[in-house]
């Protein structure tokens, strides 16, 4: 018998070459300092590929142009200002200890490393605790329109799992507005003539020379013209691959391709299986649903989770007496409540839905509650809090919040898991850099609330700009042949497999296998995993596979703008992805963070760690489609931050 | 639920365009009018036609990509985006005919899709605060007063999604372009380039192939986010004041 997918090999385990020793708290200046430096006037011989224009993408892309570097960047929007962190709610921490609450640098980064279980890098959350004041700053200075107290200074609040005050807020809109800050930025680098702008197209696939990362393979997505673009070095800010499951939070289009592609060329992907589920989702409410809605975790901050004591409790909410109500995360986490982190308030709520004590249609929510919020700091305060949240509620559910409990569910939010990089944040390929949601870097195996726009601004705005920096500076800027034969075949290869998507001419459509995998995908590698349903789903996935080449049906042609081309291409690579992330899922027995495996926990329902074997980033290498890859680990040492069973009670 | 949707069709950039009756049946109220949107497409796959191009991303109503007239108002008749319509908002067996933007300046690309890149290049004029990175004071060293902040919130609020101009009936960017021009003009950081700033993005609205304003006021009602009709006024004032100025 051949040996199947989950029979994977074990490589040399991989270490992060790039960071440098001594005290954490001065590596970064250190690094800093060792990063060899491109002559201004230089700057313009090297020419920089960045995919993505979120806060990462974006960040990079203007910084990057302002040092003097040629900026090529590249969207599949229609816009730049449309990637999806602009539907990041809530806000974005930053160690400025502006409320003189005990917050510091050392407290971000403690709380980042315990609140990622204990599976990130301690060097690179040091430094992205340290980063993070730098962000505010020059957030503001570009007219981020933050929340501010009454005395003009800026206004924070407290975000799950954490017990000081350090998250920056505009309104419920954080995302947009730091987006549009990035965007304003590097629009005035397009008109300057100094980026090179390609909105509505499509990264398909990396062009390796000789070992290093020179180029991309792209789709014009309106002409469907194949196009080469080669440079000294490409950044991938393409966001993370939660649209795997087809119902996230992520916006329609977020894909996993760049990075799946950049993958299949040689760079490892990192913690598959770490896949974060946000517990204040509006639940689905059909058959019919195409993606899920957030509502911002700072809504736990003023709002009291609770569902009805009694199993299939059908009266109304209003109607359930206080004593019949059961306010689980206060009874289960006394001294965090509302506010523990995103991982454990997720299982809470499968929990006592599994229990059957779970509300509305289909019994698949928990009620949030502002009914003692509004009591207390009336209605209109609360409106100020939250206004547009609750309108986007009542919008989507026809119920208003202000009168009856909002309902929730967890879903699919964010993965942070992505492609292995070093300190430097390159990956195995040289130079190719990965940033922001698309690297595994910060968050371990659980990122809290509030760090993603800490994480990709920081990437964005002022580390990658520096490490990048090092790597042209070891590297004269030749330009690579188009004809190379390694050019040549990468653009081959997305050819024939755009043809071959248009030429199966079957009877099922794209969405219809993706919502498949996505149903198999939450089953099984979702909230709760075990091995034999990780192996079931490992035996399943590639048979999914071979139906899709065998019965996709896309319409129309390559030259043209064709949506279903583009999704089709899209899912082809999720069923690939899908494999990994429950080999990884499988091969980590133990629980930490999102990953939840039944067969590890404590005798009260928590996650528990396995230290012993467990304290790696599971680094892969791709070997082919369907045949196992090689895991190469990571092995993470704890020298300021003391691994401990995470306890939130 | 069952609802005629009359969709325009058009193959191209240069093609003729018309509009194409489809019925569509098992639409419940809880559906989004783009899920609509998605029914249709699965079973014009199925039947070997070309399913609908229309844009769309976050279907959150924040990224601004979905953008259609439905019945001849832009993002239909609730005041939303059109990812955020239920179909709750209609009746069983309506008739609802949909359009991509119309305006000069925003040529359409297929069927629904236009070509919304003329905001792009207006940001691009001016509608930023210069500040590279790095050269940053501390976020508190310079007050911003809490009305001030309020006001360049709201009209930051702006989705870029096109429906003011869709609105308009001289296709105007106005309320867009009045939008930047107060965010950034009610901030302290913004003050330093407010005359070029106000002259060169209305200056590139004018190129791009917009129109006037009239003072029709219909942007302000299309607009998803609630960017006040005043904005337009402001505009006006810090024009004038900047060609004062610079004359």
């Amino acid at each position: 018998m051949s040996p199947t997918y989950a029979q994977y090999t074990e490589g040399e385990p991989v270490a992060d070459a790039a960071a440098p020793p001594g005290d954490i708290a001065e590596r970064w200046d250190r690094r800093r300092f060792t990063a060899r430096l491109v002559n201004p006037a230089n700057r313009r011989r090297y020419k920089v590929i960045v995919v993505g224009t979120g806060l990462a993408g974006g960040a990079a892309g203007a910084t990057l142009a302002e040092q003097g570097y040629q900026v090529v960047q590249f969207c599949y929007q229609d816009s730049p200002r449309r990637a999806h962190s602009i539907a990041a709610q809530g806000g974005i921490n930053a160690a400025k200890n502006y409320r003189n609450d005990g917050d510091s640098v050392h407290r971000l980064f403690y709380d980042t490393v315990k609140g990622g279980d204990f599976r990130a890098r301690e060097s690179n959350v040091r430094r992205l605790a340290q980063v993070s004041v730098e962000i505010i700053d020059q957030c503001v200075a570009q007219g981020v329109p933050f929340a501010r107290e009454y005395g003009g200074l800026l206004d924070t609040r407290s975000f799950g799992g954490v017990q000081v005050s350090r998250t920056f807020y505009a309104r419920g809109q954080t995302g947009q507005q730091l987006l549009l800050g990035a965007y304003q930025a590097l629009s005035r680098q397009i008109e300057a003539g100094n980026v090179e702008m390609h909105p509505r197209t499509e990264m398909l696939d990396l062009v390796v020379v000789d070992g290093r990362a020179r180029g991309i393979v792209a789709r014009d997505l309106v002409t469907g013209r194949i196009e080469t673009h080669l440079a000294d070095a490409v950044v991938l800010a393409t966001g993370g691959y939660g649209n795997v499951f087809y119902l996230s939070t992520n916006a329609k289009n977020s894909n996993a391709t760049a990075i799946w592609r950049a993958h299949r060329r040689g760079a490892y992907f990192a913690n598959p299986c770490f896949t974060q589920i946000h517990p204040t989702c509006i639940p689905r409410s059909g058959d019919h649903q195409s993606k899920l809605t957030l509502m911002s975790e700072s809504l736990r901050n003023d709002g009291r989770i609770w569902v009805p004591k009694a199993h299939g409790d059908g009266r109304p909410p209003n109607a359930i007496p206080e004593d019949e109500r059961d306010y689980y995360l206060e009874r289960l986490y006394p001294s965090f409540g509302n506010l523990v982190p995103r991982d454990i308030a997720s299982r809470a709520a499968k929990n006592v839905c599994d229990e059957g004590r779970g509300v509305g249609p289909g019994g698949q929510g928990v009620y949030l509650d502002f009914a003692d919020a509004i009591r207390r700091l009336g209605r209109a305060a609360v409106e100020e809090r939250y206004g547009n949240l609750f309108e986007m509620y009542e919008r989507i559910t026809a119920e208003d919040p202000y009168q009856v409990p909002m309902r929730i569910y967890p879903a699919i939010h964010y993965t942070m898991g992505g492609l292995w990089v070093d300190y430097d944040l390159q990956t195995t390929v040289p130079g190719l850099f990965a940033i922001g949601e698309a690297n595994f870097s910060d968050h371990g195996a659980n990122r809290l609330g509030a760090s993603a726009l800490m994480q990709g601004l920081a990437d964005g705005y002022f580390i990658l700009p520096a490490t990048i920096g090092d790597f042209l500076a070891r590297h004269r800027p030749e330009e690579v042949s188009p004809d190379h034969p390694a050019v040549a075949e990468a653009v081959a290869d997305t050819e024939d497999r755009l043809h071959l998507l248009l030429s199966v001419d079957g009877d099922r459509t794209p969405d219809s296998f993706h919502r498949e995998l996505g149903e198999l995908l939450w089953d099984e590698c979702g909230m709760a995993r075990t091995e034999p349903g990780l192996r079931k789903a490992l035996e399943r996935i590639p048979a999914l596979r071979e139906e899709f080449w065998r019965r996709i049906k896309v319409p129309g042609t390559g030259t043209e703008l064709n949506q279903s081309l583009e999704k089709a291409n899209r899912i082809a690579d999720y069923l690939e992805l899908a494999e990994l992330m429950c080999l990884d899922a499988l091969h980590r027995a133990e629980s930490c963070g999102g990953h939840f495996r039944e067969e590890s926990q404590t005798p009260d329902g928590e996650a528990a760690r396995d230290d012993e074997q467990f304290s790696y980033a599971a680094a892969w290498e791709f070997t082919a489609t369907g045949t196992a890859p090689v895991l190469h680990r990571e092995d993470l040492a704890f020298e300021y931050v003391i691994p401990t069973q995470r306890s939130y009670q | 639920m069952k609802v005629t949707l009359r969709v325009w069709r058009q193959p191209g950039p240069d093609a003729a365009g018309e509009m194409v009756s489809y019925e569509v049946e098992d639409v419940t109220p809880e559906m989004s009018f783009l899920e609509v949107l998605d029914t249709l497409n699965e079973r014009l796959i199925l039947d070997g036609s070309e399913p609908v191009a229309f844009d769309h991303d976050c279907r959150e109503g924040i990224c601004g990509a979905c953008g259609v007239v439905i019945n001849g108002q832009a993002h239909g008749p609730e005041r939303t985006t059109a990812c955020q319509l239920h179909m709750r908002s209609f009746a069983d067996g309506d008739v609802i005919d949909v359009e991509p933007w119309r305006a000069a300046a925003f040529p359409v690309v297929k069927d629904l899709v236009v070509d919304r890149s003329a905001f792009d290049r207006i940001i691009g004029a001016g509608g930023y605060i210069t500040a590279p990175t790095g050269s940053a004071p501390d976020a508190h060293a310079t007050p911003v007063p809490k009305p001030a902040a309020e006001t360049a919130f709201e009209h930051a609020e702006c989705i870029g999604c096109g429906a003011c101009v869709a609105a308009c009936p001289n296709g105007s960017a106005m309320l867009f372009t009045a939008a930047k021009v107060v965010h950034l003009g009610a901030l302290p950081q913004g003050a330093p380039e407010r005359e070029s700033r106000v002259l060169d993005m209305i200056g590139r609205m004018d190129d791009e192939g917009f129109g006037g304003c009239t003072n029709t006021g219909e942007c302000a009602v299309a607009c998803p986010k609630g960017i006040p009709l005043q904005a337009i006024s402001s505009l006006n004032r810090e024009f004038l004041r900047a060609a004062r100025k610079s004359a």
